[in-house]
């Protein structure tokens, strides 16, 4: 049920093999990402929208749009920007079931672990809990309404 | 420096050679290790020390009837004996081993503390403090009712010497204040912050963490009081340190732990303590660090201080002129004494990214606010990318750092 994640998965990984494992030509790249990314309203860069666990800040916003979750997110730092636009761009604009039922084994393939290192590892597992949280949470609201 | 002594030439790459860690490559490129100020690496002759010990004459120290306890308890001792010859102290009776600068400024804040701080008392600390020389005193006054005063520093990060002046009356107890900035590099005046400080008839605890490797400090030349330090960044190992206190001080003083080595007799209804240094020594201390500790301070007075300086700030000096001319990049740390240290941020660039795209470079900084919150609060900063420099740094590697820089800040927007 999840071509479309996994599409843009295979897209992803498929980016990231142009830089052939070069550890700087793909932290550049992160950066890149990271300053593409559309800014967040001031108004959803509040400490309630601030993830745990990261040691850059980072701002994560979630909205429903029909049954469709749409996620928007900041950072103060642009690798860790760079990363989560990655998340949206996998997530973004999914029902509630394909975001909790998710793989993302894009993370793996890419080798982020190893690149990120294991602060930035852990940050990045909190973002993603975080959008998971986010799918379950209207997914509850979305049956209640049902 | 005197003109008609012919120096040797400062041999760098030789001194490179004794430090193992050095040789290795890091993200496919040669480690430029710039991280100096966290901790320092460690030279073959401490590894080895540390190997010979728990090889050939691990034993408790002090006690033991045999040879072993005999060997390390003469090794133990030489330290003692290396580390007071090293600050120029009196005596090695006024050297305590610590498990560093942190343990040691806490020792003085739980025992001189207690017994000379009472409420309505101040200490004095400043404003460019590393938080174990802030928080250490906070919870003091907060037991004592007494009162913290700050010296504020200047945008170039000196201390503003006319309001320590103004802050000194005769309710300062302590003056605890840093040697050098671990944070800017800033090397404050020590000489004359415990004169005034005397003058006032307070006592001076000096934080020379960031400064023992780099410049020579004379105890008794400076008539300091208390004086702690980290071996860890002196090229020895991590896990100890020590405080140097005066005799008359320490004596006063009541003991910090209890516990064994600490005491005379005891008995349930009361227990004698032992003499300085045993009676701050409480528990079997750690051995095997405090002796290889020794051939860190030996590596140190074989290059002398004074070039060690001399070379650090040839190298500073050049990457700060260098740094000038990168695009965006703005020092954070200008003061006219500077040791060591090349704090600095981009305009548009977080410190954490810098430092993850140096690191792809194989060059290891330190980024964010080097545990000196209140300091980064003062200049407007969250944090900086701090760059310091040791005894076998190279030009070479300022060239692949500056090179770095360079590179990241085209990023900046």
């Amino acid at each position: 049920m999840n071509t479309e994640i996994n599409q843009v998965q295979d897209q992803i990984i498929e980016e990231f093999a142009l830089l052939a494992g070069d550890r700087e030509s793909t932290i550049f790249y992160i950066m890149e990402l990271g300053q593409q990314l559309a800014p967040l309203a001031d108004e959803f860069m509040t400490d309630a929208n601030l993830i745990k666990g990261c040691q850059s800040k980072v701002w994560l916003n979630a909205e429903l749009e029909g049954d469709r979750i749409v996620f928007s997110a900041d950072s103060n730092t642009d690798i860790t920007k760079g990363l989560v636009s990655l998340l949206i761009r996998v997530l973004s604009g999914r029902k509630a079931e394909e975001i909790l039922s998710a793989d993302l084994y894009f993370i793996d393939r890419i080798g982020m672990g190893g690149i990120i290192g294991s602060q930035r590892s852990n940050g990045l597992t909190a973002m993603i809990k975080q959008m998971k949280l986010y799918a379950l949470a209207y997914k509850t609201k979305l049956a209640g309404q049902a | 420096m005197n003109e008609t002594v012919t120096k040797t030439a400062y041999q760098a790459e030789e001194i490179r050679k004794q430090f193992p860690v050095l040789h290795q490559l890091v993200n496919g490129k040669p480690l430029v290790y710039f991280d100096n100020a966290a901790t320092s690496q460690k030279p073959q002759r401490v590894i080895d020390a540390l190997i010979h010990y728990y090889q050939t004459d691990n034993a408790n120290i002090h006690r033991g009837a045999h040879a072993l306890a005999d060997r390390a308890t003469a090794d133990y001792e030489a330290t003692r004996l290396e580390l007071r010859k090293f600050v120029n102290a009196e005596e090695s009776e006024e050297i305590i081993f610590t498990r560093g600068t942190t343990d040691g400024i806490n020792l003085v804040a739980s025992t001189y503390g207690r017994m000379a701080v009472h409420e309505g008392d101040e200490v004095i600390i400043s404003a460019m403090e590393h938080h174990s020389n802030i928080v250490p005193w906070q919870l003091l006054c907060e037991e004592r009712g007494a009162k913290l005063r700050v010296v504020p520093v200047t945008d170039e990060g000196e201390l503003v010497y006319e309001e320590y002046r103004r802050l000194l009356s005769s309710k300062t107890k302590l003056v605890a204040v840093a040697h050098v900035s671990n944070a800017l590099g800033t090397v404050n005046p020590i000489k004359q912050i415990i004169a005034d400080a005397h003058a006032a008839g307070a006592k001076v605890l000096v934080d020379a963490a960031q400064s023992c490797s780099h410049l020579p400090v004379d105890v008794q030349d400076l008539d300091l009081d208390f004086l702690v330090s980290s071996s860890h960044k002196m090229y020895g190992p991590t896990g100890t340190g020590f405080l140097y206190g005066k005799r008359a001080l320490l004596e006063a003083m009541p003991p910090y732990q209890g516990g064994g080595e600490m005491i005379k007799e005891v008995s349930f209804e009361k227990t004698t303590f032992n003499d300085i240094p045993y009676k701050f020594e409480a528990g079997t201390p750690n051995i095997g660090d405090v002796i290889a500790y020794r051939k860190a301070v030996e590596f140190i007075n074989e290059i002398g201080r004074e070039e060690i300086a001399e070379h650090e700030d040839g190298l500073l000096r050049y990457a700060t002129e260098q740094m000038r001319h990168i695009k965006g990049v703005r020092i954070v740390g200008e003061a006219s004494e500077k040791v060591s240290v090349l704090s600095f941020v981009i305009d548009g660039l977080h410190h954490f990214d810098i430092g993850m795209m140096l690191d792809a470079r194989g060059i290891a900084v330190r980024t964010g606010h080097h545990c000196a919150q209140p300091l980064m609060h003062r200049l407007g900063l969250e944090g900086t990318v701090r760059a310091s420099f040791s005894a076998y740094n190279t030009k070479s590697e300022i060239d692949a750092f500056l090179e770095g820089v360079e590179r990241v800040s085209n990023l900046a927007r």
